[in-house]
């Protein structure tokens, strides 16, 4: 346990070289872009890259960033002109509500359709489980929110098609505002767990304990329920911290298409706006949570199955 | 009482003679027994098909733009209707197949290129090679992946060719992992252990022994990563990092689409549709080939 938290801090250190990395790649004089008008006068390209060490060698660089990273220092928005982690601390709230709803929605949709194909394994329902969850795996998240807003908001005016109300102003519309989102983020998730939870429930339904539970004369929904889901779901735990990757990429478009000002649209906006720390703040703050996340995931494996504990 | 077998399986030929056929032939079969996965193939054939003959079969030229066809539903003379610019919409979609198609199975491929050697690598010397190779997989994998191919498309520049660049190089660590874990499975082997003892030299071993034994989850790997990177691509394109205007590409339809929903569903219905099922089928393919070459894995 103890060398798989240490195993985090060299990742760590990789994702912030590969973030560094990135700024390399970035075409263009960073001096030139933020100098705007004034990038004909060499003084000011001279003082922008001695403000950020431009002028200075890359290993220099990297430190005095990830320096500033350490102090929770993300750098300047060149676009908006604010703090990157004053960005970040404003959009990720949004983006959270969007995922906490999604997961609710997957676990909803994903857990019984995994169960009901394991119980009916190798009958017409089984198929239609793991059809619907295939195909929901190969629907694009933005055509699905397309399609949805076609369907819902203006053919049938149930759903406002776009926007975002906060939960603290008024509960109901932010509700109304963020659950085809959330859906539509849940699909790729649910589609995902669904297959888990079928296989985990068909290794469990073939253990010996499943089999006295059976023989102890205990009705038929009870041994699912109690004695084989139950052990079915701590592998799932583990997919929980891996679907956060799914999650946030998933964003990236569905925000686009709903027109949710989260950190989806942070990352995109930041994009064509050439805003290159954003880009750089928002993937080293998702990567961060990522690996924290399954670090986690792997704690809490070895916490609910007292098998893995070592003494 | 004699009666004549009821069940087919039993007049099968490789219920018969399982021992006469090579493990490929009888994954072949055991593929082929898979109806989904067959139908799966049948799709992708024909969208490959569409792709290749695309100047025959299109209707209409994909780029040409007509002031007095704008917007039309779909109708006899334009099956799928026409675009804001009065372009035909089953030709461009008969087009966009092409920069699907080109962008799965390259991106895909530059994902193998990279991907594969390091695995192998990693997974057969072991050690700190290992231990360094799977700690950069491992912080790549931390990056959310659109947003890494987002990130990466957005710096090297708007078009198709970046795209798939930047895509292959964020889809590469997966194949670095398969890679890996089979080149442990494989290396623990017996046959292995005696093309070390006649005297091979290590790289010998790895390229002559090792690698072909991989191949399987490989392949399995790959074509449910081509199915991942026609929806990276179309999603890049859909952002307008990947396919330019006025060259069609599925992603490019949809964004464009989306300003008139109201005026003209059937834009952003069919280029979508499009993507559906063309990803779904390679998915197919991909679990058909998985329970064909790795029986180990079938649930």
């Amino acid at each position: 346990m103890k060398a798989r938290i240490l195993q985090v801090i060299p990742t760590l250190v990789l994702v912030s070289l590969l973030v560094f990395g990135l700024q390399q790649l970035m075409p263009g004089d960073p001096a030139v872009i933020l100098a705007g008008e004034e990038r004909g006068d060499p003084v000011v390209l001279a003082q922008i890259r001695s403000e950020l060490w431009l002028d200075r060698s890359l290993p220099e660089q990297y430190i005095h960033w990830i320096g500033n990273v350490l102090h929770g220092n993300l750098g300047f928005s060149w676009r908006i002109r604010q703090p990157v982690s004053e960005l970040v601390l404003t959009k990720l709230p949004v983006t959270l509500q969007l995922g906490a709803m999604a997961f609710c929605i997957a676990l909803a949709i994903g857990i019984p359709a995994g169960i009901l194909a394991a119980v009916k394994r190798n009958t017409k329902w089984d198929y239609l489980v793991s059809f619907i969850g295939l195909a929901g795996l190969s629907t694009p998240n933005f055509w699905l929110g397309i399609m949805l807003i076609l369907l819902v908001s203006v053919q049938l005016g149930w759903l406002p098609p776009s926007g975002y109300v906060p939960l603290t102003v008024d509960w109901r519309q932010s509700l109304a505002t963020t659950i085809m989102p959330a859906f539509v983020l849940g699909n790729a998730i649910a589609a995902v767990l669904m297959r888990h939870v079928r296989s985990a429930m068909l290794t469990a339904l073939d253990q010996d304990y499943v089999r006295t539970a059976r023989a102890k004369g205990l009705t038929e929904w009870r041994v699912v329920l109690r004695h084989a889901l139950r052990n079915a779901l701590v592998p799932v735990v583990t997919l929980g911290a891996l679907e956060l990757g799914t999650l946030f990429s998933g964003a990236v478009l569905t925000e686009q298409v709903f027109s949710i000002p989260g950190f989806g649209k942070l990352v995109v906006d930041a994009v064509f706006n050439r805003d290159y720390p954003v880009v750089q703040g928002v993937v080293l703050v998702t990567a961060f949570m990522f690996v924290m996340l399954n670090l986690l995931a792997d704690v809490l494996y070895v916490v609910i199955n007292p098998r893995l504990r070592v003494a | 009482m004699s009666r004549a077998p009821t069940n087919p399986i039993h007049l099968s030929p490789i219920h018969l003679s399982p021992i006469h056929l090579s493990p490929g032939r009888l994954a072949l079969a055991r593929f082929l027994r898979r109806r989904a996965a067959v139908a799966g193939l049948g799709v992708i054939v024909v969208f490959v098909l569409a792709a290749l003959l695309a100047p025959v079969i299109a209707p209409y030229d994909p780029v040409a733009t007509s002031w007095s066809a704008i917007r039309k539903a779909p109708s006899a003379a334009h099956w799928l209707g026409t675009d804001e610019n009065g372009r035909d919409v089953l030709a461009r979609v008969i087009f966009g197949a092409r920069a699907s198609l080109l962008a799965g199975v390259v991106s895909v491929g530059i994902a193998a290129v990279l991907g594969v050697p390091a695995g192998l690598l990693a997974g057969f010397v072991g050690g700190w090679v290992d231990a360094v190779l799977s700690r950069i997989v491992d912080a790549m994998l931390a990056c959310p992946f659109l947003i890494l191919a987002i990130a990466l498309a957005a710096f090297l520049g708007p078009d198709l060719k970046n795209a798939m660049i930047a895509i292959g190089v964020t889809a590469a660590p997966v194949f670095m992992r398969v890679a890996r874990g089979a080149a442990m499975d494989v290396a623990g082997n017996d046959y292995i252990e005696a093309a070390r003892a006649l005297g091979n030299p290590p790289w010998r071993v790895a390229i002559r022994h090792v690698l072909p034994n991989i191949v399987p989850p490989v392949l399995v790997q790959g074509t449910l990563a081509i199915a991942a990177a026609i929806i990276a691509e179309a999603s890049l394109s859909f952002l307008g990092l990947g396919q330019q205007p006025p060259a069609p590409s599925w992603g490019s339809m949809l964004n464009a689409a989306q300003r008139f929903l109201t005026q003209a569903p059937w834009l952003a219905i069919f280029p979508g549709l499009a993507i559906f099922l063309c990803v779904l089928s390679f998915n197919l393919v991909g679990d058909g080939l998985r329970d064909a070459l790795d029986p180990r894995q079938r649930t």
